[in-house]
């Protein structure tokens, strides 16, 4: 077990895609996420698994309960604003009647997964129903009106034609229907950014079972974290069953380095960030969450 | 038998929900009966009149301060316990009771009800309404090691319990608006979705990722905040996650 204070607790951190190029088609990295609910659920390692799906607008998530392989399918690509998938992790139990919960989240949705596991003051029955958590990484995250107004007022796109959404490479991408391309640099997005990310203190979801991402490894492939035992286990069953090519971290190019780098930024600024909210006013400060 | 920690349960004005969520353990309660706790005194359960010295009470429902009756067993309650536990959102924060007026038989006359910490100093919030069955079994164990169990131990249940003896500190009320003043309007909210997922009474939807509450639906649980990752987060327990439901699991095994 590696323990690191920026990337957490991990048992092993490999360079991953999906052998099946039919999930890779429409995922946005390796196709970890859908990769990993599809193998759990054929094996009933998972009854269901809540990811972001198709909203009522382009590129507006609604969390969704997935119990199909067409349904994880639907819920493919990263939309770059909040998908409360927590929302569903007490009615998937109930109306859905999942005893075996998996969801994917950012790293504050794995905090709360956690922390309602361990204190599930309104969770009752939750706790010993989570299966597995896969958590993506994330810099930041915006409010759809943020994503509306990068992609139709900078990118000059209609978001109804947007194909894919990325960030990557230190810039925002817009890939269109007709195959254009518009990058903008990150130094318009910041702005945009959810305020509430600015005091987030983990960047590779430290708290999932497993946790994956683009950083570190080529285009079409993704970073994996694998971390708890839960999460050590399936994903060995995962490897057995032939879902994932992979390659050791330590030969792709940029490497775990990167992750490293990005994470302790990250980190760093918003701690320095944490302790300014502690003088913002006049003798007065803003809370700080962590105890 | 020694060992064991002592505890009952004191049933102020709830709805026995509280009770019966320490029964849903099922098994479990009754692996706690056996190597954990004395259940030295409950109404539904045990024959005890009055309110014996114990370690740790569990008091379910808020104070009906115009019943003589309840208010001195309150009184007692704190006197004779090491460790008072508001058990449930009705005894952390009135929850339902706050909204009593008064006219139900057979007693129309008591209207007015206060969460035992406006009369009582109390030690650990058990919030929920009712209280999730796990949350009661791990600060049943957490309180058991604290007592009873090795250094190691102690210190893991010490911080396991201290937000929730931090909250017996923050106050009575609960609301949704918490959510507003303490998280949304600090700029902490993240639209993760938790307190939407906690609410027994779906008061709470999503509108673009952000949190709305239905105020006039809103009962006062206090589950919202409570649940919420930035309402209050300890990373030094959350972080132990996967030890800690372990040495749980491990303490309840029969
Ligand atoms: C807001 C955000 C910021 C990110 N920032 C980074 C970053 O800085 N660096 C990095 O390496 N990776 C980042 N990622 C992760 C990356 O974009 C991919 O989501 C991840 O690599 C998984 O790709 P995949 O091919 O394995 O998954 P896929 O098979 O494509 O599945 C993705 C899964 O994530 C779910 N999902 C999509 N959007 C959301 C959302 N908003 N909230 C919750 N779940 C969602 C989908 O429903 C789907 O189940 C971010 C993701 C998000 C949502
Ligand atoms: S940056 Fe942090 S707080 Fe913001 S969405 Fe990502 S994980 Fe959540
Ligand atoms: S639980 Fe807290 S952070 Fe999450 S959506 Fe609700 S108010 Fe926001
Ligand atoms: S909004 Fe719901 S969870 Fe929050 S205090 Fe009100 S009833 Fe309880």
């Amino acid at each position: 077990m590696v323990q690191d204070n920026f990337l957490g607790n991990y048992s092993s951190c490999v360079a991953a895609r999906s052998t099946n190029r039919a999930i890779l088609a429409g995922s946005q990295d390796g196709g970890i996420v859908t990769q990993l609910f599809a193998f759990a659920l054929e094996e009933g390692i998972i009854d269901g698994a809540i990811v972001a799906g198709p909203g009522d607008e382009p590129w507006r998530p609604r969390p969704m309960v997935a119990t199909s392989v067409a349904e994880l399918y639907a819920a493919r690509g990263t939309k770059y604003n909040i998908s409360p998938n927590v929302s569903f992790i007490k009615e998937a139990t109930r109306s859905y009647g999942l005893d075996r919960v998996g969801i994917v989240g950012t790293p504050c949705q794995m905090q709360a997964v956690r922390k309602g596991q361990l204190y599930p003051v309104g969770l009752r029955d939750v706790p010993d129903k989570i299966a597995l958590a896969i958590g993506i990484f994330c810099m930041e995250n915006f409010p759809y009106q943020s994503i509306v107004q990068l992609v139709e007022d900078h990118a000059n796109t209609k978001l109804e034609n947007v194909t894919k959404l990325d960030i990557g490479k230190g810039k925002f991408w817009v890939y269109t229907e007709r195959g254009a391309v518009v990058q903008l640099p990150l130094k318009i997005t910041h702005k945009y950014e959810q305020p509430g990310c600015h005091v987030c203190l983990d960047y590779v979801a430290n708290l999932a079972d497993i946790s994956t991402g683009s950083v570190g490894t080529p285009d079409g492939w993704s970073t994996v974290f694998v971390r708890s035992k839960k999460g050590t286990d399936i994903w060995s069953k995962a490897m057995a069953a032939g879902c994932f090519e992979t390659k050791p971290i330590e030969e792709v190019k940029p490497g775990i380095e990167l992750v490293t780098k990005l994470a302790t930024e990250k980190i760093t600024k918003n701690r320095k960030t944490i302790e300014e909210r502690s003088s913002f006013g006049v003798g007065k400060g803003l809370r700080n969450p962590y105890i | 038998m020694s060992d064991k920690i002592t505890a009952g349960h004191v049933h102020m004005s709830g709805c026995t929900g509280c009770e019966v969520a320490i029964a849903d353990n099922y098994a479990g309660l009754l692996t706690l009966l056996d190597k954990y706790v004395d259940w030295v005194y409950d109404l539904t359960l045990a024959d005890v009149r009055h309110i014996p010295e114990m370690d740790v009470a569990l008091v379910e429902g808020s104070v009906c301060i115009n019943d003589k009756i309840s208010v001195e067993e309150i009184r007692q309650t704190r006197e004779k316990s090491k460790i008072v536990v508001a058990l449930g959102s009705c005894a952390c924060y009135g929850n339902i009771t706050r909204f009593c007026r008064g006219g139900q038989q057979n007693q129309p006359q008591h209207e007015a009800f206060l969460p035992i910490g406006d009369i009582i100093d109390v030690d650990v919030y058990l919030p929920g309404c009712g209280p999730s069955p796990q949350l009661i079994k791990n600060v049943c164990v957490a309180a058991y090691l604290l007592l009873k169990g090795s250094d190691d131990q102690k210190a893991l249940a010490e911080a396991y319990l201290k937000p929730l003896m931090m909250l017996s500190k923050r106050g009575t009320e609960a609301c949704f608006c918490d959510l507003m003043y303490d998280v949304i309007d600090q700029g902490l909210c993240i639209g993760c979705g938790a307190c939407a997922a906690a609410c027994p009474v779906r008061a709470i939807t999503h509108e673009y990722g952000k949190p709305q509450g239905q105020r006039d639906l809103c009962i006062k649980c206090g589950a919202c905040y409570n649940q919420c990752p930035r309402s209050w987060f300890s990373f030094d327990v959350v972080n132990q996650y996967e030890s800690i439901m372990e040495t749980i699991d491990a303490a309840m095994a029969p």
